[in-house]
């Protein structure tokens, strides 16, 4: 059943990356743009999904367990280290060279472009380097 | 600063489907969709395989119904092929050794109250915004 809701949960993902707008580079550097031409749009999508998951998180936080799941997992660390700090300035960086992050790129593969799987490929290249560092550490 | 392009309504409505997706993989599945740790656990580890290869179809599915129903999708891409890899790396790698992204941080995590994640979004909109400052929007 994990299989089902996984699929649904992602479609209904995509649906809010392409209606928001977030699947358009273009308009994510507008957002990233702030000092010269600013679309804020992007904010509005961060508000609009975390009005939504809060609030419902914190009322189904009371329940023991998931409806198709043993458990739920949360990240238990708290602790602000350097590498949390150091890969996401790496990966504001990349978002404002292209304005893609990793769900949108992932949607944008609908989109039958090359430079989004040129992109979606170092993407993964790029996963594959970043567990190697952290597994050397 | 002048405001352009602003779409406060398709974007309210967007990232309110955004929170909906998020909290049914919660409630059904037990986990926090954070899509940079979905896509790398999909190659990088065999737990959970199926489901985190069948929500990335779902993301990509996600657009190809709004098509479907007759609606137009823009999206402009840079063509700089350059640009393209080394933001790609990067995105990869950042995400990997920061443990998230823009819906694992900016939306899980933020969600929780987490502070390592409200940490990690000032972090990468900082340096995004540093970014598109020096190098323009391309």
């Amino acid at each position: 059943m994990t299989k089902l809701s996984s699929l649904i949960s992602g479609i209904i993902f995509g649906l809010g990356l392409t209606i928001s707008g977030m699947v358009n580079p273009q308009k994510v550097l507008g957002f990233l743009n702030i000092f010269d031409e600013w679309d804020p749009s992007l904010s509005f999508v961060m508000v609009g999904a975390i009005l939504i998951f809060s609030p419902l998180h914190f009322i189904f936080k009371r329940k023991s367990r998931p409806f198709f799941a043993q458990s739920f997992i949360i990240p238990s660390k708290e602790d602000i280290d350097k590498n949390l700090i150091l890969g996401s300035s790496i990966f504001g960086i990349g978002w404002g060279l292209v304005g893609f992050c990793p769900g949108p790129a992932i949607s944008a593969i609908a989109f039958i472009n090359i430079d989004v799987y040129i992109f979606v490929l170092f993407m993964f290249v790029g996963f594959y380097l970043g567990n190697f560092f952290l597994i050397k550490k | 600063m002048n405001i352009i392009n602003f779409t406060p309504l398709s974007a309210l409505v967007g990232g309110l489907l955004i929170g909906f997706g998020v909290f049914l993989f919660y409630i059904f599945n037990g986990r926090l969709a954070g899509v940079s740790s979905i896509a790398s656990d999909s190659i990088l580890k065999s737990s959970n395989r199926i489901d985190n290869l069948l929500f990335l179809l779902g993301l990509i599915i996600g657009p190809i119904f709004y098509s479907l129903s007759g609606n137009e999708i823009e999206s402009v891409l840079t063509n700089s092929l350059s640009l393209i890899i080394i933001g790609g790396l990067f995105v990869g790698v950042g995400t990997k050794i920061a443990n998230g992204c823009t819906s694992g941080h900016g939306v899980c995590g933020i969600s929780r109250f987490s502070i390592r994640s409200i940490a990690a979004t000032i972090s990468f909109i900082f340096t995004g915004v540093v970014t598109v400052l020096i190098f323009g929007v391309k």
